[in-house]
């Protein structure tokens, strides 16, 4: 998600950070949003699944990665890209007693920065699932009990992996309180905390999963990516594998908005993008989840969908995107918006493009191509 | 003793193939590694001292599973990294 700062009418330059299956790249933009300077590869052939900046300092960056021979760690940035440092101690579960099965960290997945309050503490989420803290800046990481050691287990007959394996890919904290964290496991469901991890609520009611023998379970629900608007925070949206949802805290109820999506359509999809100003205003990017959900865009034609009414109707965006036979996808991670006016949005793709549009999605233009498989975009201020 | 190390280890070692190190046991041959190369360790080894999925370890040209295998100091390990696929 966005982070830089912007004034209506003016907007600022935006970096693009770019997570692949074989590395990472930086694309500098300038204020126009149509120019475009690639930096990288940085880690060439690693599987990079997360690169972010730090929005409390708009500097600092941090970057998931692996390769297929190396186990999971986080690297580092703190000149923009120019010299990384490897964390001393990356997520781990704790080890296992004698006995005990334990298990092991095989890709970190997502980077969130914790609250603005808090400004070297970040979380990590894993696949397999797990939640990690770090307190000095993403240099050493250590496990979220409350999650690893106490919901884990109790929840561990309904967490199963998706074809990535099962993921902690959802990680928000409350802009009003910095103990009050919401996260989202795919495949596992919605829980909440209010004691900063220690113990966890299910969230999930509301929710289709028609995957589950019991219809009312309270988790093991398949949500793609949780959203929570900034400047509203009691708004909440999620790309479910089973739809498109909203709730507004308190209730608890979620209401699947991605009803009035186009029926020929339907409402699967990965990512969900909120508007950095307007909690009524979401973008998705609809994929095909019909029968072995060959998870392309529908019919070959890709579009994102907007909705400005919080959900009640949604317009197809695709003006400037292939109008046939284009058989990609946009991952979880991969769709992000700017803070500009109008509000730049940006997506890559599983086969490699960048796509951006100035204009709140109303035409698109590629700025990108050749690029490995796209895991993330995440945009910042100028880096 | 003498340590052979593959190419994605590189960064660690400065782009060194050889390296010597010491230790009586592969475990204590893998920390002393790690505390000349940080972080070099989690990269081959997990957080329950099971060898990755795509490591394997040689003493002598014989494939070791077991960390507790002793060393002596005219040993040779050799460290693989292999993967298929791309």
């Amino acid at each position: 998600m966005m982070q830089s700062s912007s004034r209506s009418g003016r907007n600022d330059a935006v970096t693009l950070l770019i997570g692949t299956r074989k590395g990472a790249f930086l694309y500098r933009g300038d204020a126009t949003r149509r120019g475009w300077q690639v930096d990288g590869p940085h880690f060439l052939g690693s599987i990079v699944n997360h690169l972010v900046v730090d929005p409390r300092d708009g500097r600092t960056l941090l970057l998931a990665a692996k390769t297929g021979h190396l186990g999971p760690t986080v690297f580092r940035s703190l000149d923009g890209g120019r010299t990384w440092a490897e964390a001393r101690q990356p997520p781990a579960f704790r080890k296992a007693e004698t006995g005990e099965t334990g298990r092991a960290v095989d890709a970190v997945f997502s980077l969130s920065p914790a609250h603005a309050s808090q400004p070297d503490v970040w979380y990590a989420g894993t696949a397999p699932v797990g939640l990690f803290r770090s307190c000095d800046g993403g240099v050493t990481w250590e496990p979220v009990t409350g999650f690893n050691d106490v919901l884990y287990p109790r929840i561990q007959d309904k967490v199963n992996p998706g074809p990535d394996g099962a993921l902690l890919h959802s990680i928000l904290v409350d802009p009003r309180d910095a103990r009050h964290l919401y996260i989202a496991l795919s495949v596992g469901g919605v829980f909440e905390s209010a004691d900063a991890g220690a113990s966890w609520t299910p969230l999930n009611r509301g929710v289709e999963a028609n995957f589950l023998p019991d219809k009312d379970a309270e988790y093991g629900h398949d949500p793609h990516l949780l959203a929570l608007h900034p400047l509203k925070p009691d708004r909440l949206y999620q790309q479910n594998h089973c739809g498109i949802y909203r709730l507004d805290r308190p209730g608890v109820e979620w209401r699947r908005i991605g009803r009035a999506m186009p029926t020929e359509v339907g409402d699967i999809g990965f990512p969900i993008v909120l508007h950095p100003r307007d909690a009524e205003c979401a973008w998705v990017f609809p994929m095909d989840g019909t029968e072995v959900w060959p998870r392309v865009s529908p019919g070959g034609r890709p579009a994102a969908y907007r909705t400005r009414d919080g959900g009640a109707s949604w317009q197809r965006l695709d003006r400037g995107m292939p109008s046939e036979h284009a058989w990609w996808t946009v991952k979880r991670q991969a769709f992000c918006a700017d803070s500009g006016d109008p509000v730049g949005l940006y997506f890559g793709t599983t086969s490699g493009e960048i796509w951006g549009s100035t204009d709140e999605g109303e035409t698109w233009s590629r700025l990108a191509a050749h690029l490995p498989h796209i895991y993330s975009v995440s945009a910042a201020a100028s880096v | 003793m003498r340590v052979v190390i593959p190419s994605p280890l590189f960064s660690y070692t400065s782009g060194q193939k050889e390296v010597e190190a010491i230790g009586s046991s592969l475990a204590q041959l893998l920390a002393s590694l790690d505390a000349r190369y940080p972080g070099m360790r989690h990269r081959m080894i997990d957080e329950q001292d099971r060898i990755r999925p795509h490591i394997r370890l040689f003493v002598n040209g014989e494939g070791v599973s077991n960390l507790q295998r002793r060393l002596a100091p005219t040993d040779e390990v050799v460290i693989v990294a292999a993967l298929s696929g791309g």
